[in-house]
């Protein structure tokens, strides 16, 4: 029996550890930003409004949305982030990645633009300071300037409704004592 | 004789396809050396099983172009590391420092063969024991 045992012990223990590396996503890397504060940028805006900092954001809690309009992924989530944005009216910060000021603006014509602001990281070095490695790619900002959340990937109705709202209300809850 | 001619253009086709490598001067060989060493042992988070010298993802390239700047400036290795780290997590590197929640990856092969020493160890001695009685 107990010859048996030990192999049969080991299969087991291979499956359960197979079966939680199958369910973890690779994709999600936990991002050193969290808890620290934003990196900053100075970089120039889509449509020519005053050029907006992270600096100069503090006070309120905001979000950064990091799109360009040759991602897919950016047109899949779109609605979702409109729905987000409108939801919570929050102020909402886009950073075109690696994209062409023309091809930017057309998107936001087809598609809509729910941003404040959209500023232009053409060469990505913004995209670097913020380790940005896949375009869509959300963060949440508090009213002190630090990092509070990352989404990675498009924003699904299961992660705007369970996580982003309800941070956002606990965040602006933490700002107004 | 044609035949030949068509060999020989098809041998040299293949150079013309490999254009993309970049190209970097440095001004010691110290520098080329670390240049080398930190892409071959940082990640590349779009293709996550292969490092910043084998990929050819935009992300990979641009990292490259980092890690070059940062070299020609006589940044250290640690530095680099660190801004990479600072950035992108400890998952970019290949080669992770040895601290507490890495004890098991450091340590498991080690491991691992102590447990298959015993194992084995165990079946030599009862077959043994078989074969005297």
């Amino acid at each position: 029996m107990s010859r048996y045992f030990i192999p049969l012990a080991g299969f087991l223990l291979l499956l359960v550890l197979l079966a939680v590396g199958l369910n973890l996503n690779p994709r999600e890397v936990p991002s050193p930003f969290i808890g620290k504060p934003a990196p900053s940028f100075t970089l120039p805006s889509l449509y020519g409004e005053a050029s907006i900092s992270p600096a100069n954001l503090k006070g309120e809690v905001w979000l950064l949305n990091v799109w360009a309009s040759w991602c897919a992924t950016c047109q899949q989530e779109h609605v979702m982030l409109e729905y987000l944005i409108k939801r919570a009216d929050i102020k909402a910060i886009g950073l075109n990645y690696k994209d062409q000021a023309g091809d930017a603006k057309r998107w936001l014509e087809r598609l809509g633009n729910p941003f404040q602001s959209v500023v232009m990281d053409t060469d990505g070095k913004a995209g670097i300071e913020w380790g940005v490695y896949g375009t869509p790619e959300t963060f949440i900002i508090d009213a002190q300037g630090v990092v509070r959340h990352k989404h990675i990937g498009a924003l699904t109705e299961p992660v705007v409704q369970r996580e982003l709202l309800p941070l956002i209300q606990q965040l602006r809850k933490e700002a107004t004592p | 004789m044609k035949h030949l001619l068509l060999m020989l253009a098809l041998w040299l086709l293949p150079l013309t396809l490999r254009a993309e490598i970049d190209i970097h001067t440095f001004k010691t060989p110290q520098q080329e050396q670390l240049y080398t060493q930190l892409i071959n042992e940082l990640r590349c988070l779009v293709c996550q099983n292969q490092n910043l010298a084998d990929s050819n993802a935009a992300l990979a390239l641009d990292l490259r172009q980092k890690t070059y700047e940062m070299v020609s400036r006589d940044a250290s290795r640690n530095e680099i590391v660190d801004f990479m780290v600072s950035r992108y997590g400890e998952f970019v590197l290949y080669r992770p420092p040895m601290q507490q929640n890495t004890l098991l990856l450091w340590l498991g092969p080690g491991l691992f063969l102590l447990v298959g020493i015993g194992v084995a160890a165990r079946i030599v001695l009862r077959n043994s024991k078989r074969d005297a009685t």
